[in-house]
């Protein structure tokens, strides 16, 4: 069994992100990157186009930098106007039904800043609630994020480590039918990576 | 017009004709091609042409005189400034080193020393010919080999100006005034001359600066490429006739009238005016070469010939090997380097013959060390053979060509903007904007001197030519933006490219759909109609002006433009069943009839449900007729 992983990358600045620049250096053979802010420069989104896309894969991955704790103005312009009433949701809208969604994203601040007593008051997964109903209400599964912290100070090796456990996620996704409920179990999908990639 | 030169015109252009593509496709270069015709044609194969070998001689050294004029036309002072230490470095050791030890030979051989230090001056020269275009061919311009070589090669074209100015001061007897040169110099004492030689070339630079650019504007002006193309002849002409009266090198003349033009905008134009005369009057001076070749002292001494071939080949590639040694090439680099230019070069033919003139070497020896240098030549495609075939493979490690910014001297950007009218100096201005520079070509010189106080890198020149694109770097730029004023002409330089250079991006400025149709015909996929982007956001403006929200009405003009791109494109494949119509606008009417037809059946708005909370509604609780749209 294998499954069609999409990439929905949005990153306005690109040329100067180091770690996502490293986490899409490299993904295995049958997953679709679709750099989203290099297609669309005006925000003028081919929705038909964008829709046989969805229909032609099973995962979906929104990629992106945390920018004001939610995601790039063009990413939330493609969740608008691409997930359309009876057709992604409501009467009829079974489009997306059973297929998965996660983000992979980025994180200038590191990991216990998102805490309860932290400076961020609320965590990572309280931030990414609406991306979480998004998917629920289009019959999506979401699971957990795949998470890079502290991106200003993260050093060449573990932004290196980073890359091989996103890949290693990338290879098990694109070979197998994964569990479902079983990774729904985890806070971060890269918790998953890190008691499977040694084993 | 007597039928005796016809029958000359015949033989020389017949046997270059034969045998240069000949050479070319055996993998030499074209100097060996003409030096072979010229040997065949000559005295001692057929006897085509016998003794006017050296009559031709001197309307073929003119061939010499525009090669000057060019490289010193590419030599952009700020450029060479760049590449100074290299320059210096390389180019000066080897000339010294070269030249010392071939002078210690010929004193060996019991030569007087003047003449000695002629001789190895003389063939210190390597061939700027050969090497540049076989480095070119074999994509090693940019390794360490490659940069290297053309370290040596420019500063030896550059030393033959002072070389021939010393000359004169090497010659035992007093120089024989040429009857067909009168000169205003003969009888004066050597050093005077030098002094003159200094103060003539200073006076070409400031007449140059002041009176000759301001004279090519007036000429541009005119717009008749014949003109311009006459007045850069008229220039190398007057200069080198100028040069002969005062008894100078014309060479030396042109070289320093081309390093003054080299700064102006007509740059690229002069090359490529000159640049056919160049090829075809050099090509005559390497047949005369070859027909002057001395068999008959060849057959009395092959084994001295054979010996000094050998021997200046290795102090050359000796020489060389040391200096790539100094500055750490590594071995494989090297010993292409040294390999490379380890054969005697063409200016060696040019210091012999004025040699010759001035009776520094005696006849026998012009004619063996022509020979040695002609067969000295023809050994750089074997030796560079061996080097493919066993020297590299030993060191194995191959190179990677290391680009490095300015150190080429040649100013070549990665786009070319073709045309800086209104439209092109926008695009100009918004690359620069953005740390890209371009090559800029307009033939409006008005425009052009403008532009160049403004600080752009402007050229003058006609960009439909070939000749122009390839000296603005077409064979080696990414980008071609085509945005000429004129759609004829800028259909034009689209053909011309899409056929000549079709590696080449083309982004292409159209005037309406009719261009747009005809540069899409040529396969180009960018085509930019001026009529369709400012037509929309006017038509946007006035939706606004309407009471239409402005984000509603920029959304429907971007719709727009995508649906009317591929209409465009629709109708260009039917557009051959249109052309019955025999005038243009009865064309016109009929692509409009066709688009408009087409919009009947569109209405952007209707199936615009992004945002809308009414379609949203209905999707979701059915249809609800106190809450129906008002549209």
């Amino acid at each position: 069994m294998s499954n069609r992983v999409l990439i929905l990358f949005a990153h306005p600045l690109f040329e100067k992100s180091r770690v996502n620049k490293m986490l899409v250096n490299s993904y295995p053979a049958g997953v679709t990157f679709h750099d989203l802010y290099e297609h669309y420069p005006d925000f003028n989104i081919d929705i038909e186009k964008e829709k046989d896309l969805l229909t032609e894969h099973d995962i979906i991955i929104w990629q992106h930098p945390i920018y004001w704790y939610s995601c790039p103005a063009l990413l939330k312009q493609w969740i608008d106007l691409v997930l359309e009433a009876g057709w992604a949701y409501g009467p009829g809208g079974i489009a997306l039904k059973g297929k998965s969604v996660f983000q992979v994203i980025t994180t200038g601040a590191p990991e216990h800043s998102y805490q309860k007593e932290a400076n961020n008051r609320f965590t990572i997964r309280q931030f990414l609630a609406p991306f979480d109903q998004t998917a629920t209400l289009c019959k999506m599964n979401y699971l957990p994020p795949f998470v890079t912290h502290g991106s200003h100070r993260i050093h060449k090796e573990q932004v290196n480590e980073q890359a091989d456990a996103y890949y290693f996620l990338l290879e098990h996704l694109t070979n197998n039918d994964p569990d479902l409920e079983a990774l729904k179990k985890y806070n971060y999908l890269n918790d998953w990576v890190k008691e499977n990639q040694l084993s | 017009m007597t039928s005796d030169f016809l029958s000359q015109a015949l033989v020389y252009l017949g046997a270059a004709v034969i045998c240069v593509p000949i050479a070319k496709k055996v993998g030499m270069s074209s100097v060996l091609g003409y030096l072979l015709s010229g040997i065949i044609i000559g005295p001692f194969v057929l006897g085509f042409i016998g003794k006017e070998g050296q009559d031709i001689m001197h309307v073929a050294e003119f061939g010499v005189v525009m090669m000057l004029f060019i490289i010193g036309l590419e030599l952009e002072p700020a450029a060479f400034w760049k590449m100074r230490k290299a320059i210096a470095g390389f180019g000066f050791s080897q000339l010294f080193g070269t030249s010392i030890l071939l002078s210690l030979v010929f004193i060996l051989m019991g030569w007087q020393w003047t003449t000695a230090v002629s001789g190895g001056l003389t063939l210190t020269m390597s061939s700027t010919a050969i090497v540049l275009q076989t480095l070119k061919e074999k994509g090693l311009s940019h390794t360490s080999a490659g940069q290297a070589s053309f370290s040596v090669l420019l500063f030896q074209d550059i030393a033959v100006i002072p070389i021939l100015a010393i000359l004169p001061l090497l010659a035992t007897t007093a120089v024989v005034a040429d009857e067909a040169h009168p000169s205003l110099l003969s009888g004066l004492p050597a050093w005077v001359q030098t002094i003159l030689v200094i103060a003539a070339v200073g006076s070409i630079y400031g007449i140059g600066t002041y009176l000759v650019v301001p004279m090519l504007r007036v000429i541009a002006k005119t717009g008749l490429r014949e003109m311009f193309t006459a007045s850069s002849l008229l220039l190398v002409v007057a200069v080198a006739f100028l040069m002969e009266m005062v008894g100078l090198s014309p060479a030396l003349g042109t070289f320093v009238a081309g390093v003054v033009l080299a700064n102006s905008e007509f740059r690229h134009e002069l090359e490529s005016d000159i640049d056919p005369f160049k090829g075809l009057l050099l090509g005559l001076f390497f047949m005369g070469v070859g027909a002057s070749i001395n068999f008959q002292l060849i057959q009395e001494a092959p084994m001295q010939i054979a010996t000094l071939v050998l021997l200046v080949l290795f102090i050359k590639f000796i020489v060389l090997f040391g200096i790539g040694k100094i500055y750490k090439l590594n071995n494989d680099q090297n010993f292409l380097f040294a390999l490379g230019l380890s054969q005697v070069g063409e200016f060696a033919f040019v210091l012999l013959s004025f040699t010759g003139q001035l009776n520094i070497i005696d006849e026998e020896w012009i004619g063996k060390l022509t020979a040695i240098t002609a067969i000295s030549m023809m050994t750089t495609p074997l030796l560079l053979l061996m080097h493919e075939k066993f020297i590299h493979p030993y060191f194995g490690i191959k190179e990677k060509p290391v680009e490095k910014p300015g150190d080429v001297i040649d100013e070549h950007h990665e786009v070319i903007v073709a045309g800086f009218g209104h439209f092109g100096s926008t695009i100009g201005r918004l690359l620069r904007a953005n740390g890209i520079a371009a090559t800029i070509l307009d033939n409006n010189p008005d425009q052009v001197e403008l532009l160049r106080r403004m600080g752009f890198k402007v050229y003058y020149g006609d960009a439909t030519r070939i000749d122009m694109l390839k000296s603005a770097g077409i064979e080696s730029a990414k980008i071609l933006i085509a945005a000429i004023d004129s759609p004829d002409i800028n259909s034009t330089l689209v053909h011309t490219v899409r056929k000549h250079f079709p590696h080449i991006k083309i982004l292409a400025r159209a005037r309406n759909r009719f261009d747009a149709h005809d540069l899409m015909e040529t396969g180009v996929t960018n085509v930019y109609r001026e009529t369709l982007y400012t037509a929309v956001q006017l038509a946007v403006d006035a939706l606004g002006e309407l009471g239409f929200r402005k984000h509603t009405a920029t959304r429907q003009g971007q719709k727009f433009i995508k649906f009317d791109e591929k209409a465009l494109a629709k109708l260009a494949s039917s557009r051959h069943d249109l052309k019955e119509y025999a005038l243009n606008s009865k064309d016109e009417i009929a692509i409009q009839e066709k688009l408009l037809q087409n919009d009947l059946l569109l209405s952007f708005s209707d199936n615009d449900h992004s945002w809308d909370s009414n379609f949203v509604k209905e999707a979701i609780l059915g249809k609800d007729p106190e809450t129906a749209p008002t549209k």
